[in-house]
Parts: C-alpha cells; sequence; structure tokens
C-alpha cells in the first residue's frame, strides 16, 4: 500500500541486512545468485517481513515461486538489473450515463477492489471510479459513480471521531443529490459503524449501504466485487432509505442481505455469510437483477425528506461483559477512570452477582449510567422475572429490551453526546430509534439451525449452504 | 504434413515432465481435515464463481481472462467426513502441516535436490474453480537435482510441495462440478528439463521418477495417487502441457500425437502465411444469425425443436449450463480460408476439432459435434443444399470455408470469436495450451496455459525454515536410491521386471532387512518377496498384515531349516492369518521342520490305499499319486526328495523293478 520504501533493505535486519550490504544489493535487485551447492537462483530480491529471522533473504524466481536462502550458504551474488515494483492500479474512465442514477461511495480504508502487487503479495487498493471500473467493469452499467476516500485506517482502528466525519460527509453527499451513498468498510467493526450511523444520520432520504468483503479482492474466489455490485445497486435502485449492511446471504455466490444497522452482529470470523440479523429478519434480499423484500416495515427513499445528521458523542462508556465471579473492583475501577456509561452484557435475563450490588450502587450515585443487555443476543432483557433482577432495577440499572450490546454502547456514546441528565439519558435510551430496540420478536428472527439433526441435514443437502 | 511416423531428432522434439505424486500423511497440507479420505456421497453444496484478479500491469493474465470469459458457473461437493470450512474457503489457512513438509524434504534428498533453506508458501491461480479459493498453495522445497537416467543425468529443475485440488464429477456447458475430498492432500511436483528425446524416454522417465518417490514408503499408491503433466514441444512450435496423465503407458502416443500435432499446425501457419495471414488484423470473419435457414433442416441438431428436446432431456438450466439468449444456429464465413479445416493436426483429428475444442471449452457449447463445417458437411440429400443456402446467405466464394455453431445466441457469439481467435493463433503456430488426454492417445484443448504472473505469495502463512539439521536428520533411514538398489539387486540376476516391483511396492525394504538381519540370501529374498508373496496378496491373502518383524523370523528360521522353504505357502497363510503370533509357534503347531516318528512305517498301508484308487495297476501312477497324498502333511516336515525316495523303494518292493 505504500509508496516504494525508503529503505532499500526494507525488512532485513542484523546478518542479512550486513551481507546484502557487502554484496552492494538491495530490494527490487534482480540478481543471480549461486549458493554453496552450486545451485544458482535467478530473480529479485523482495522485501522482507520485518517478523521474520534475520538470517535469510527472499528472493521471486523468474517462475513466480519465491525461496528464502540463508545468507551464510550463498557464495556469489551478481546484480544484473533493479526491477521496484510499481504500486499503481491503472484507471480507464467510468463512463457517464445521464440515464443511470448517481452513487458515492464513502471510503474509510478496507479494500473492496484491489490490484494485487504479484511480487510482494501487496494489495493496491483500488477505489477511484476508474480504478474500480478496471476492476469491476458491471458497476458502470448499474450507475454513475462517485468516490470520496474520507480516511484510509483498518476498520479495528474506526472510532468516534470517525463516526463523525463520516455522518457529516453523508449528510453532504445527500445534500449534493447523491441518490443512495455506499460506504466501504472494514467487516470487523461495520456492525458497529452501522448501529451509530443508524444514530447520527436519520430521516435519510436514500439508502445508505455498508459494504466490506471477507474474502480480499486479489483473490480469484472474492466476494468483494458481487458485494460491491449488490451495494451499489441497493443504493442506485433500492427502496430502503436506512442505514444498512449489504454481504453475502449464503457462502454461495448467490445473493446478498439487507441488514438494519441497529440489529446485525459479525457472527463469524471467515464465513463470507457472516452477517446475521439479530431479533429479527434481514431487510431484503439483493441479487444481480433483483430486489426480493422481506418486508414492508422500513422507511421507503423519498427525495423530499429533509435528512437530519446529529454527529455527536462521548466515548467514556463501555461494556462489561458480565461473567461469573466478576470482581466489582472493576465496576469501581471504571467509576474512578471516569466512564460515564456503562453497558452491561447479563446473563441471561439480565442478571450479575450480587456482590457486584454494592459497587453498581456507588457508581450509579457518581453519575454512571448504567445499561442492561443480553450476552445471549437474542431475547428481551427482563428483570421482573428474579428477584435479582428486581434488585439491580432498584439500583438504578435500566434493562434496554432486546437491544444488542454493541448497539447499546453506540446509542449510549451518541446519547451522552447529548446530555447528561440521567432521566433524558434513559428516556432517550429507551426510545427506539431506528429499530435498535423491537416491540416483538417474530419466532422467525431466532433462527440458528442446529447441524447434525436430520431436518437441518436434509435442508442443507438440497440449499446451497 | 504427417500422419504417422516421426523422426524425433529431426523435428526436434523435446518433452519434460511434471510428476505429481501424493504424500502419506494423516492429515491435509493446511487444515485438520483427514487425507485419504475419499467419498462418492456429499451432504452439503456450494455454488461460486471466479473472477480474475488485476495484473502488475493492470492486465488480465491470459488464462484467467479466457476462464472469465467462459462464465463457469461452479458447484462444489461437501462432505463432512472429509472437508472443513477450510476447503470451501470459509476459513483461511490453519499452518502449513510439517510432516508434509518433512517428506518433501525426504523425496528432494532421493531427487538429489538442493534443499531451500526457507520454504514460501504462494499462490499459483486456477480459475477453473479446481480450487475454491482460486489458488493453489505451493512451495519450492528442493532445486537442482539430478537422477541417473540411461545413462546421462536427467535434471530436476525443481520440487514443490502443494495442495492437491478437487476430482471433476460434470462439464456441462457453463456448469462444472467439483466433489472437495481429494481437495488440499499434500503432494509433490518433480519437474524436470526438457531432455526427454522419445516418447518411450517419456514412460521411462515417469516410471522411474515414481520409483524414487515410492521407494521410501512415505508417499500414496493405487489409482490417483499419480499423475503427470507432460510438456512438449517441437522445433519452431511452444511447450503444450498434457495434463493429467494417469499412467505412465499413456504417455507415448500422447506425446507422440502432440508432436504431430505441432509439426502439422507449423504446416499449416506456413500454408496461412502464404495466403497472406500473418497477423490478427488479417483474419477477419464474418457471421450471421441462420437460425432460420435449419428451421426444418434434415441436420436434426440444428432445429429449434430439436435443440430444445435436448436441453430437457439433458435437464440443461438457464443461467446454470446454458448461456444467455434464445436458440440461434450461427454461421461463420472464413474468407480465403478453404482447406484449413480439414488440414490434419494429432492423427486421425483436423484443425476443426482445434475449433470445436475452443468453441466448447469457451463458449460452453457442448451438443456433439459441437460444430459443422463445410469441408466435412454431412451428405444427406437436403443438407447439402442448406449449406448452399448457408453460404449463399454470406456471400460466400469458392475458397472460403464455413463453420456453423449453435446454442443460446450468447454462446453462438462468443464461439464465433473463439474461432477467429484461434485462427490469429495458428498464423503464429502452435498455442501455449494445456490438453486434456485421453485414453485413445488423442487430445482435446483444456485452457490457455497460465504464464508466471499467477503467481504470488501467500500473505496468509509464514515462511518455513528448513536447517541443514533438519535435512540431515531426515536424509538418516531414507533408503538407497533406486539405481543403486537396483545395480545390487541385479548383480544377483534378479529380473528388472522384479526389481522394479519391488521398488515400488515397498518389498524391497523387507528384502534389505531380511538380508541384514537374518542373514537371507538376496536372491532368494527377491523372489520371495517379489514373486511369491506378490502372488499370495493377489490371491487374497493378507500379508500386507504381516509385520516385518515376522518376515525376519521366519528368514531366520528357515535359515536353520531350510525345509521350511518347501511349505512357505501354507506358513506365511498362518503368518497371515495370525499376525501377532511369533512364526517359531505357529512352525510348532504346525509341526513344520521336523519329520513326524515313523513317517516312513505308515507308506505300505498308504500305498495299498492309493493302489485302490488308481485301479488299473499303473504302478507309476500309483506312485505319482502317494507322494502327492503324503506331501499335504508332510510338505515342510520331509524332504519332497526323501518322500519320494521312500514311495520308489514301495513300488520297488510291490512289483518286479524296471
Ligand atoms: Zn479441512
Amino acid at each position: 500500500m505504500t509508496a516504494p520504501a525508503a529503505d532499500p533493505l526494507k525488512g532485513y535486519t542484523g546478518l542479512a541486512r550486513r551481507k546484502l550490504g557487502e554484496w552492494g544489493v538491495k530490494v527490487w535487485s534482480d540478481v543471480r545468485l549461486v549458493n554453496d551447492r552450486g545451485s544458482v537462483f535467478e530473480g529479485v530480491i523482495l522485501p522482507r517481513s520485518g517478523n521474520y529471522d534475520d538470517l535469510h533473504l527472499v528472493i521471486k524466481l523468474k517462475n513466480g515461486y519465491n525461496v528464502g536462502l540463508h545468507v551464510d550458504r550463498v557464495v556469489s551474488v551478481t546484480e544484473v538489473g533493479y526491477k521496484e515494483a510499481i504500486y499503481k492500479i491503472p484507471e480507464k474512465a467510468f463512463p457517464s450515463r445521464p440515464d443511470l442514477p448517481s452513487v458515492t461511495l464513502l471510503g474509510t480504508g478496507g479494500t473492496i477492489a484491489s490490484r494485487l502487487d504479484y511480487r510482494t503479495g501487496a494489495v493496491i487498493p483500488a477505489f477511484t471510479p476508474g480504478e474500480l471500473y478496471g476492476a469491476v467493469p458491471e458497476l458502470a452499467d448499474i450507475c454513475n459513480l462517485t468516490t470520496k476516500k474520507i480516511f484510509g485506517i483498518f476498520s479495528e482502528n474506526m472510532a468516534m471521531e470517525q463516526y463523525i466525519t463520516l455522518a457529516k460527509a453523508i449528510g453532504e453527499e445527500i445534500a449534493n443529490g447523491a441518490q443512495g451513498i455506499v460506504i466501504g468498510h472494514g467487516t470487523d467493526t461495520m456492525g458497529h459503524t452501522a448501529a451509530i450511523l443508524s444514530f447520527m444520520v436519520q430521516d435519510s432520504p436514500v439508502p445508505i449501504v455498508l459494504v466490506g468483503s471477507q474474502r480480499s479482492s486479489d483473490r480469484p474466489s472474492s466476494d468483494a466485487a458481487l458485494n460491491l455490485i449488490h451495494s451499489i445497486r441497493t443504493a442506485a435502485y433500492g427502496d430502503i432509505a436506512e442505514v444498512m449492511i449489504c454481504m453475502f446471504g449464503p457462502t454461495s455466490d448467490r445473493y446478498a442481505l439487507l441488514h438494519r444497522g441497529t440489529r446485525c452482529r459479525k457472527m463469524h470470523s471467515s464465513y463470507r455469510s457472516t452477517f446475521r440479523t439479530v431479533g429479527a429478519i434481514p431487510l431484503a434480499m439483493v441479487s444481480r437483477d433483483s430486489f426480493n423484500y422481506l418486508t414492508t416495515d422500513y422507511a421507503k427513499r423519498d427525495p423530499a425528506r429533509r435528512v437530519r445528521v446529529d454527529p455527536v458523542y462521548n466515548d467514556r462508556t463501555t461494556i462489561l461483559y458480565y461473567y461469573p465471579g466478576m470482581h466489582p473492583d472493576l465496576v469501581d475501577a471504571l467509576v474512578e477512570k471516569g466512564y460515564k456509561g456503562i453497558v452491561i452484557a447479563g446473563t441471561g435475563l439480565g442478571h450479575v452477582n450480587k456482590p457486584l450490588y454494592p459497587a453498581l450502587q456507588r457508581a450509579v450515585a457518581a453519575g454512571v449510567h448504567i445499561v442492561m443487555t443480553v450476552q445471549t443476543l437474542w431475547g428481551y432483557v427482563q428483570m421482573y422475572v428474579y428477584d435479582t433482577g428486581r434488585d439491580l432495577l432498584d439500583l438504578g440499572v435500566v434493562p434496554l429490551e432486546n437491544m444488542l450490546p454493541e448497539t447499546a454502547l453506540m446509542k449510549l456514546s451518541w446519547v451522552l453526546g447529548h446530555t447528561d441528565d440521567h432521566a433524558e439519558v434513559m428516556r432517550m435510551m429507551r426510545t427506539p430509534i431506528s429499530h435498535d430496540i423491537t416491540p416483538r420478536e417474530p419466532h422467525n428472527g431466532y433462527l440458528i439451525m442446529q447441524g447434525g439433526l436430520p431436518e437441518t441435514e436434509a435442508f442443507i443437502q438440497q440449499h446451497w449452504k | 504434413m504427417t500422419d504417422g511416423t516421426l523422426d524425433y531428432a529431426a523435428v526436434g522434439f523435446i518433452c519434460g515432465l511434471e510428476v505429481h505424486q501424493q504424500l502419506l500423511t494423516a492429515h491435509k497440507m493446511f487444515c485438520r481435515c483427514p487425507a485419504g479420505r475419499y467419498t462418492e456421497t456429499h451432504d452439503g453444496t456450494v455454488f461460486r464463481h471466479m473472477r480474475p484478479t488485476l495484473s502488475e500491469l493492470g492486465e488480465y493474465d491470459g488464462t484467467a481472462l479466457m476462464e472469465f470469459k467462459t462464465r463457469k458457473n461452479i458447484v462444489y461437493l461437501l462432505n463432512k467426513e472429509n472437508v472443513c470450512t477450510y476447503e470451501m474457503d470459509d476459513t483461511p489457512p490453519f499452518l502449513v502441516n510439517q510432516q508434509a513438509v518433512d517428506i518433501a524434504i525426504e523425496q528432494c534428498v532421493m531427487l538429489g535436490c538442493d534443499i531451500v533453506d526457507e520454504v514460501h508458501i504462494a499462490r499459483k491461480q486456477y480459475l477453473d474453480g479446481s480450487i475454491p479459493t482460486g489458488f493453489q498453495r505451493t512451495a519450492i522445497v528442493g532445486v537442482n537435482g539430478t537422477i541417473p537416467f540411461r545413462g546421462r543425468a536427467l535434471s530436476v529443475t525443481q520440487v514443490s510441495v502443494e495442495e492437491d485440488s478437487c476430482r471433476e464429477v460434470r462439464d456441462e456447458g457453463h456448469l462444472i462440478i467439483w466433489r472437495t475430498d481429494r481437495l488440499g492432500m499434500p503432494l509433490i511436483e518433480t519437474v524436470t528439463g526438457p531432455e526427454l528425446r522419445t516418447p518411450e524416454e517419456v514412460e521411462e522417465a515417469i516410471l522411474l521418477i515414481g520409483r524414487v518417490c515410492r521407494s521410501t514408503g512415505h508417499v500414496r499408491v493405487g489409482l490417483g495417487a499419480s499423475r503427470q503433466d507432460v510438456n512438449v514441444s517441437v522445433r519452431g512450435g511452444r511447450r503444450v502441457e498434457i495434463k493429467g496423465v494417469p499412467k505412465a503407458s499413456w504417455a507415448p502416443r500422447l506425446v507422440h500425437g502432440e508432436a504431430v500435432r505441432q509439426v502439422n499446425l507449423l504446416a499449416l501457419r506456413d500454408e496461412l502465411h502464404r495466403r497472406g495471414f500473418a497477423d490478427a488484423a488479417s483474419i477477419a470473419i464474418e457471421h450471421a444469425d441462420v437460425t432460420d435457414l435449419f428451421a426444418a433442416s434434415e441436420l436434426a441438431t440444428l432445429r429449434r425443436d430439436a435443440w430444445e428436446r435436448w436441453v430437457s432431456e439433458e435437464d440443461r438450466r438457464p443461467g446454470f449450463e446454458l448461456g444467455a439468449g434464445p436458440f440461434c444456429v450461427r454461421a461463420v464465413r472464413l474468407p480465403r480460408l478453404a482447406g484449413t479445416l480439414a488440414w490434419p493436426s494429432q492423427p486421425e483429428h483436423t484443425f476443426a476439432h482445434e475449433l470445436a475444442g475452443r468453441v466448447r471449452v469457451i463458449a460452453g457449447l457442448d451438443q456433439p459435434p459441437i460444430l459443422f463445417h463445410s469441408e466435412k458437411w454431412p451428405d444427406h440429400r437436403g443438407a447439402l443444399a442448406e449449406l448452399r443456402h448457408v453460404r449463399a446467405r454470406l456471400h460466400c466464394a469458392a475458397e472460403d470455408a464455413v463453420v456453423v455453431v449453435w446454442g443460446p445466441t450468447e454462446d453462438t457469439l462468443t464461439a464465433a470469436d473463439e474461432i477467429r481467435l484461434r485462427y490469429v493463433d495458428a498464423t503464429q503456430g502452435i498455442p501455449n495450451e494445456t490438453r486434456q488426454p485421453f485414453v485413445d492417445g488423442s487430445t482435446d484443448f483444456e485452457r490457455i496455459l497460465p504464464g508466471p504472473d499467477r503467481m504470488y505469495p501467500d500473505t496468509d502463512s509464514p515462511p518455513s525454515r528448513v536447517t541443514r539439521e533438519r535435512v540431515e536428520r531426515l536424509s538418516t533411514g531414507l533408503p538407497e536410491r533406486p539405481w543403486d538398489r537396483e545395480a545390487r539387486y541385479a548383480a544377483v540376476r534378479v529380473p528388472r521386471g522384479t526389481i522394479h516391483f519391488l521398488i515400488r511396492r515397498g518389498g524391497a525394504r523387507l528384502v534389505d532387512r531380511v538380508v541384514a538381519e537374518a542373514g537371507a540370501d538376496l536372491r532368494r529374498a527377491c523372489f520371495f518377496f517379489g514373486e511369491r508373496v506378490k502372488g499370495l496378496r493377489r490371491n487374497g491373502v493378507a500379508v500386507q498384515a504381516v509385520p516385518p518383524e515376522r518376515w525376519v523370523e521366519l528368514f531366520r528360521l528357515a535359515g536353520e531349516r531350510p525345509i521350511l522353504w518347501e511349505n512357505w505357502g501354507r506358513l506365511v497363510r498362518r503368518m497371515a492369518a495370525a499376525p501377532d503370533t511369533p512364526v517359531a509357534e505357529i512352525v510348532a503347531a504346525e509341526g513344520l521342520g521336523v519329520a513326524p516318528k515313523a513317517w516312513k512305517a505308515s507308506v505300505p498301508a498308504q500305498w495299498e490305499a492309493a493302489a485302490a484308487v488308481a485301479a488299473d495297476g499303473d504302478r507309476e501312477r500309483v506312485a505319482r499319486l502317494l507322494i502327492g497324498r503324503l506331501l499335504e502333511d508332510l510338505r515342510g516336515k520331509v524332504a519332497v526328495a526323501d518322500v519320494a525316495a521312500a514311495v520308489d523303494r514301495e513300488m520297488q518292493a510291490k512289483g518286479d523293478g524296471r
């Protein structure tokens, strides 16, 4: 991703670095190298990953393979040329068609489309419309595309500051007439971003679609191109003007699902179909040529609606993932460090153990806002069933029904950006904005098919996974 | 032009091998699934496509582009027994199986290679769907090896360790179905220099490398455990890869056919140049939709109703097997190319077959005969009239040729362009391609041969260090090289076929062990394992259950009491039935090696019994019968010669003598 290294011996340290210096060759030198068994290696010296040892040099052979050679076994090196990698992706002008809607793609750093550097394996992101057109030419048949790089960071480095920038950028693009917004995003924290954007950008007239990929686009089997096609179609033609995540439905190349930003979670570390709507059903299925809306309960596209961008936050908030035997001093420490909001992911219907109560009471007394969600992810907090729950309510811990823990954290940060008044905080937290709390859970909102059961096996035998 | 014999030296025939050999590991190479567990059923299915990745210059690799044009719908069949989420490309690789790397290092040592110091995993792109990631993980382990071959040295350019691909179940139109059980099993690829000079040498070299690999006992044997790609070219031609030759014995005919093909195609190139076709610009074809001309054709294949029937019978589905658009018959006019369609290519084939291969693979039009053409038009009464109509429609002159293809409209357009591109390639001689072998010795187009641009580092896997200590450790305990062993066995007059069998099937290790540990005679041991035990195994005796120690015991006992050899068959059957029992116990239980008391005394009575059966009283017959009967019990206890002598004495006693 970076420009050619300023260090001509990039990644080489210690012995290997000294030897390369003695031989007068550097990274990208095209060399003919002979070792102590008389074997000849011809190719280009590659940069070495910084965390490998200092005994070997890596050479890309003419047939495309890389090998590592111990520098002590090298008896002669002849430089025959120099072939520096050019980390640049070619552009082809993205065709403009007046009959197609205009869509803006906002980049946050995840690479959806890319080109590969065959020597280093480095992925060079394709981002400008021209670059994207080169990589996924189908896009030109869908829309007129504008792209804006907001920042270039990994998704795990996304934080409140970036959310605000992103929310403002969305507002500007809508004001500029975009008929749909797509946000390229790493998948790890895509759910968090979708949740907070659901609060920061309300009443959007157009679809706001987050998209990424689980297999990077330097792989022939990547889901990236299809995700991009699905998401841009959704932004251009979809009827749902909400913040959504658009990713593979099954792991097969079949269709994408549109998940509501507040009700969606990454559920597998590597599957393509990692995102799942929790406690409800997805909004729609999207394929290359059709939309299949699974519900009518959504905000429709409406060019007349005025978007409200409300980008505030307070990030002195955290999630306390309860476990048996948790010590109360953990809560005290959070208060002491100035945390203003705590989302508890409690067990079962929303419980923690008794020894925590005094600490929670102290926290509430100190003005910390504490809310309860469930670590089961599916189901509602119900604190009236058991004494323990009622005790927690008495302490001032406020239940958030079926709000997902991560959504609750994002919302609490956003709410605390508005007010510190406990009653107002809790009123806002308990008032749904974008289905962050739903009044009822349909019985198909909880489906985790258990493998091995005859009926499940019969199902997966007949359907593309 | 040639169709039969070939002077290989004169045409500049060269050939090199890529021999693939599966390694005997418990698990696959990048996940913890069991290796070598094959299944014929599935319990899950995944549907995917492949998309080429842009190369360094922002261009797509030639193969990549071709594979993308074919727009293959790919289906993977999964079975929980033998695949996990790694194989279906939903989990990143686990660390490389070091047992596989160790075995690969052993193989490299056997092949005389220099072992690299750090093994780096690369990705080699394959877009045909044979690997769900779209690339094969592969790494060079050894380079710069040589093996003795026909009195010279055959060079081993490199040996790599890599994961095996899927098994093809079905390939119809735009749909290809793969079974994933084999996917991810470790194998090594041994690449030789292009130094083989005749088809016979090719077969011999395949067998030799197979013997080297198998002599360690750490590789898999059996159907599909080894396959080879054979690279062939002639002077002025280009490297063509005949992929996945399953048996060495197929090779001579295949490489001969390819050499003939290249010589013929070079002659076609010269002919095209003579006619003024020298580059892409000079090949200007025209084509038109002529569906209406065949609405009531005598060539049933070209009628819409017949097409629809075929589609329904074959269960060809739009969006899966079938490309886009309504049924279309497309005629392609090839200006001034008359005579080229019937131009010979490989034996028994013409250039039209080259076109058909491209149309089948790239356009996905695979209904036989794939195309009709003006130089072999069916000569039904009305069919020739239809050809005249087509020619008229396309304004063909006498020196023009015509090809007709049919199927979904989009695919016929792709087909027309592929026909043009194949002629463009023909102006340059031989296209670099991969060809699929058939048992009759012919080949067909499989794909464009990819270039080095399809290789790139696997950023998911760290390199594995190979210290010299590791190489040393793996080298000790390796068997003798096959050629050294062959020389040693040949010196005691063991036939070559027997030697090769012993090396291939691991018997040689037993031979050397019984010689070393039981002082066995080398020649006897070779015949014992290479002929006798092999015969028993073919008859279903579970000799493979007998552990090596038991064989050593057998040879030790038989060394003391050679008479045991006279009943080796019975003994080995007992050993196979009770592999845990010491051989001495079996010998004792069977009473072998010791003459029963008073066996001689029973001979006169037994003579009478035998004589009663041989009613004609011929004493010679009675004697033969009696010897047989006695040996049923006495074989391995009393020497056959002694039994015969005792019977002979009885015969003398019964009669007047001879
Ligand atoms: Zn597996």
